[in-house]
């Protein structure tokens, strides 16, 4: 037990250190001083309540997509069309909060809203997961063409139905009246932490302690054993992907309700692609989860301090991002860990 | 020891902590002013966010250390994905900034809200108009230049050049103010084809093609360089650009290499002519300069009132640096007579000789815009709620 748990922090540790080396390396090459910009993310994203609460704004879609991303990579499937879940899901809460909004008290129409941009979002997945089973379209292919899909819808949206009046802009939709917004307090999204906590428990209770959590890593551990066994790949590919797109359509209400406070045609903030690599970095299991979602969601936000101090492109978030799951994967692939395993 | 030594040690000591306490009053006295700009594109784009970089740049060094310029640049949700205007303010005020600039129409919702968090900060958000809907809490003001002027004069040169009388407008969204620009436009070039040119105003082609935004991107506005290509190969000899990056100018310059009888007409930044050479007819540009200065002032004077300033040229000079809030510089390759035509017809726009919003006017469904005689308001050419009649392109999204 002991010799496991050594494992495991000495495999991070490495990581951590081949992450640091070769950012920091490339930091140099960009002559920038790797060790002012440690502290300036660092700084950028811990330093006070404001930026804290900023950092959870990140922290809470990264969750609720990683959270949807784990029952389908529990199954082996590469749900890229993540995204456009998140966007069907930002669709489905605009129009029910457009509509609803004038006849039905704010905390009505948000709570219906949350339960339409569900529903949406379950579809969309849904609908790449149909893709797949019926149509035989690889689910990479399928979620792509449908990212495409709802992009091309949010923009006709935008710019057609639901235009502002006499304005054409990607700027969006006439933002909400401030009852129709999630509350905040103290600049904290605390409903859309709770949201994201209460998904994470369900996720986690779904997949580690249910029959339905079996039946997925069943499945995509070995589907001709499972199909053996009487368990349908079919059924558990749509139920897979049908609450990944819920879990991603919640991040679509969340990022309408709680952040724009309108529909934009980047509504999505590409946080749908951005939880591929933490589901992937936590090996997808679910409990590093919150914690590297937090770590992501620091980077994001502690970057902003790249351009405005040290005046370097703040994509050097992304790039570390990139590092981290390539050089924990390296890592991973070290014979040096399975020697560690098997003393 | 001696007295002596404990007197000096005391003329020291005295010395010593008098010279701290000037310099730490010193220091506290020439901390310098700090200004942010939140930029909607590249700092570098020679174009629109160039403009407002070059113009904080020049205050700053101008002050001699009394003025600190930070900023942030890319501020739309395409290049920073999640990040929004008041997180970014947050940012900015942590760095000390008291004076904010807001440099895009698409930050209207974002500074708003920013501006009734920071309550001790002033913002000035440029190109809107919250001041004038009476949405804007005390602390933010709007700023614009009277640009519609600096575009009659684009207008103007495309009507004269023109061989073929097609002229396309590569336009950024619709709103208000890029329908006011490109009216601006059109009726500078209509000026230039019946009035000097004694042209058939028929005959004038003036065509306006909505990319969706103020710059390209790729895959969810349509392409400005796509768009310009189309513009030429249909016929259409000078492209009047109304968006912020240099695509027309680029575009031109290859129809020109290839032979093609072409202009074109960038937008926003002073050296946007160096792109394209001799296919510039020139560049209706923004010197943000005189603005900012007018709010940086009131801020440290303590005269701040809450303004919407729509600044016109300063018609002695239009291209005065320090004065002109825009100004238009004629292209390289330009000859005499029509810099001379321009000269005269700048001249008659300052002694108001000439108002191109003037009477009758009408819009594209044929209602009226103003009547016959009646000279348009600021108010009225600030909401331009359609493009005008003899203009083809839409008003509004479908």
């Amino acid at each position: 037990m002991l010799k496991s748990y050594y494992s495991l922090i000495n495999k991070w540790l490495i990581a951590l250190v081949c992450v640091v080396a070769v950012t920091s390396i490339l930091l140099l090459f960009a002559h920038t001083p790797p060790l002012t910009t440690y502290k300036l993310l660092l700084k950028g994203s811990l330093s006070s309540r404001a930026k804290l609460a900023r950092v959870f704004q990140v922290w809470v879609p990264l969750m609720l997509c990683s959270c949807g991303l784990l029952f389908t990579f529990s199954m082996k499937l590469w749900n890229i069309g993540i995204e456009g879940q998140v966007m069907l899901g930002a669709i489905g809460a605009t129009a029910s909060l457009m509509w609803i909004s004038p006849h039905f008290a704010p905390w009505m129409c948000l709570i219906l809203s949350l339960g339409i941009a569900f529903i949406l979002g379950a579809l969309w997945g849904f609908g790449s997961g149909l893709l797949k089973t019926s149509g035989g379209v690889n689910e990479i292919f399928g979620g792509l063409g449908l990212n495409f899909v709802a992009q091309g819808l949010i923009l006709w949206l935008i710019f057609g139905p639901w235009k502002r009046p006499g304005i054409a802009s990607m700027s969006g939709t006439k933002p909400f009246d401030v009852s129709l917004w999630l509350p905040h307090i103290h600049r904290f999204p605390v409903l859309g932490m709770l949201l994201a906590l209460i998904i994470f428990i369900l996720t986690a209770i779904l997949l580690s302690s249910t029959r339905q959590g079996l039946k997925f890593k069943a499945l995509g551990i070995n589907p001709k054993a499972g199909k053996l066994y009487g368990l349908s790949p079919t059924a558990n590919t749509l139920i897979a992907m049908t609450l990944a797109g819920g879990c991603a359509g919640l991040c679509g209400f969340f990022q309408v309700t709680g952040v724009y406070h309108r529909l934009i045609p980047a509504i999505s903030s590409n946080y749908g692609y951005l939880s591929l690599l933490v589901v992937m970095l936590a090996n997808y299991k679910w409990w590093p989860i919150p914690f590297i979602s937090f770590f992501f969601a620091c980077l994001n936000v502690g970057s902003i301090q790249l351009p405005l101090i040290l005046k370097i492109d703040s994509s050097l978030s992304g790039v570390i991002q990139g590092i981290c799951v390539l050089v924990f994967i390296w890592v991973k692939q070290l014979s040096v860990f399975e020697r560690a395993d098997d003393t | 020891m001696s007295n002596k030594f404990w007197k000096s040690l005391l003329v020291i000591t005295i010395c010593v902590f008098w010279g701290i306490f000037w310099g730490i009053n010193g220091f506290a006295q020439e901390k310098p002013f700090t200004f942010a700009l939140l930029l909607v594109g590249p700092y570098n784009d020679h174009g629109w966010s160039q403009a407002h970089y070059e113009a904080g740049k020049a205050l700053e060094q101008e002050s001699h250390g009394k003025l600190k310029m930070i900023y942030i640049d890319k501020v739309n949700p395409a290049d920073r994905p999640g990040i929004t205007v008041p997180q970014l303010v947050d940012e900015l005020v942590d760095q000390g900034a008291k004076l904010i600039f807001a440099t895009s129409d698409d930050m209207k919702d974002g500074i708003r809200e920013a501006a009734l968090q920071h309550p001790d900060v002033y913002f000035v958000h440029i190109s809107g108009d919250d001041v004038l809907q009476g949405k804007a809490p005390k602390n933010l003001s709007n700023l614009m230049g009277k640009m519609i002027y600096g575009k009659m004069m684009a207008g103007f040169m495309a009507g004269l050049v023109t061989k073929t009388g097609k002229i396309a407008y590569l336009g950024p969204l619709i709103n208000d103010e890029t329908r006011r620009l490109a009216n601006s436009a059109y009726l500078g070039a209509r000026y230039a084809w019946t009035k000097v040119l004694h042209k058939d105003p028929k005959k004038l082609k003036f065509s306006v093609n909505w990319i969706g935004f103020w710059f390209n991107i790729p895959g969810v506005t349509a392409d400005p360089t796509q768009v310009t290509k189309n513009f030429f190969n249909s016929g259409y000899d000078v492209v009047i650009s109304g968006i912020d990056t240099t695509e027309a100018i680029v575009v031109a310059k290859q129809f020109r290499n290839q032979g093609k009888q072409v202009w074109a007409i960038p937008y926003d930044y002073k050296k946007s002519c160096q792109e394209g050479g001799d296919v510039c007819l020139g560049v209706p540009y923004f010197n943000w300069k005189p603005g900012y200065k007018h709010f940086i002032n009131a801020v440290l004077n303590k005269t701040w009132q809450q303004e919407w300033l729509w600044m016109p040229p300063y018609w002695q000079d239009i291209n005065n640096k320090d004065r002109s809030p825009i100004g238009f510089i004629v292209g390289p390759t330009v000859n005499k007579k029509i810099k001379t035509a321009l000269a005269n017809f700048i001249e008659q726009l300052s002694s108001k000789q000439i108002q191109l919003f003037k009477g009758p006017l009408y819009y594209q469904d044929g209602s009226v815009f103003l009547r016959a005689g009646e000279i348009a308001s600021d108010k009225k050419i600030w909401y331009s709620k359609q493009l005008l009649k003899g203009m083809q392109g839409p008003s509004s999204a479908k």
